[in-house]
């Protein structure tokens, strides 16, 4: 698949969206929930439901993270196949 | 002064419902009454005679089953209950086939978990997810 660099590289220019990333690679699959009461409670970030919604959205445009109902629950989880090849021309 | 003697839950089918939150949870009722088409059921905690009563209340309007479905699919939790030993309990409850959407886990001072309750009717289903903490690391 041909993942666009310009929306993978603007999704990850963010501290916010990069602690989801730690957070979602740490842990395979998190709810909404989960994921918030992370960012909240373990890194102290006063953000709100909607801000977060707004982040994962940005990181599911560009193919960072996948959004999987499971049952009745939604989950979220993290596809790491579009930075495979991001940084491949500089560093090979 | 106004005290609070209530919290309820919506549930879909209160027999079924009973029967998870004594048999499985381990909670105490105390009253059950019939009441218009549904019944009065309340539970407590074993050993708390004068404590805050939890009510099993009928899912019955539209609106309420909306409000648990939402929250169910997003994993946020309708309630919260406090226990000594989270790990513990979480054993406990996963040998008893609880599902949990959360494992205990360390938040800064409190360690929390979330599971689910789902009381499964022949045509509709009804789904709370409830949050577990551990009121020992809360106050530490």
């Amino acid at each position: 698949m041909d993942w666009n660099k310009d929306i993978i590289f603007k999704a990850l220019g963010d501290s916010t969206r990069r602690i989801i990333l730690d957070e979602l690679s740490e842990r395979n699959e998190l709810t909404l929930y989960e994921l918030t009461a992370r960012l909240v409670m373990k890194y102290n970030l006063a953000i709100s439901r909607q801000a977060i919604a707004k982040h994962l959205n940005t990181l599911e445009d560009a193919g960072l993270i996948i959004s999987k109902r499971k049952g009745k629950y939604r989950v979220l989880m993290f596809n790491k196949e579009p930075l495979r090849n991001l940084l491949k021309g500089w560093l090979d | 002064m106004l005290k609070i003697i209530i919290t309820s839950i919506f549930v879909q089918d209160q027999d079924k419902a009973l029967e998870f939150y004594t048999k499985t949870l381990g909670f105490v009722k105390k009253h059950d009454v019939p009441s218009g088409a549904y019944r009065w059921i309340t539970l407590i905690s074993p050993d708390e005679e004068g404590s805050i009563e939890l009510l099993l209340e009928p899912n019955e309007h539209p609106a309420a089953k909306d409000y648990q479905e939402k929250l169910f699919a997003d994993g946020i939790p309708v309630t919260m209950f406090g226990v000594a030993d989270i790990d513990k309990e979480y054993e406990r409850l996963v040998e008893k086939d609880v599902k949990f959407t959360m494992k205990p886990t360390k938040m800064g001072a409190v360690t929390i978990a979330v599971f689910l309750t789902i009381h499964v009717a022949t045509l509709f289903k009804s789904y709370s997810s409830n949050f577990m903490f551990n009121p020992n690391k809360f106050l530490r």
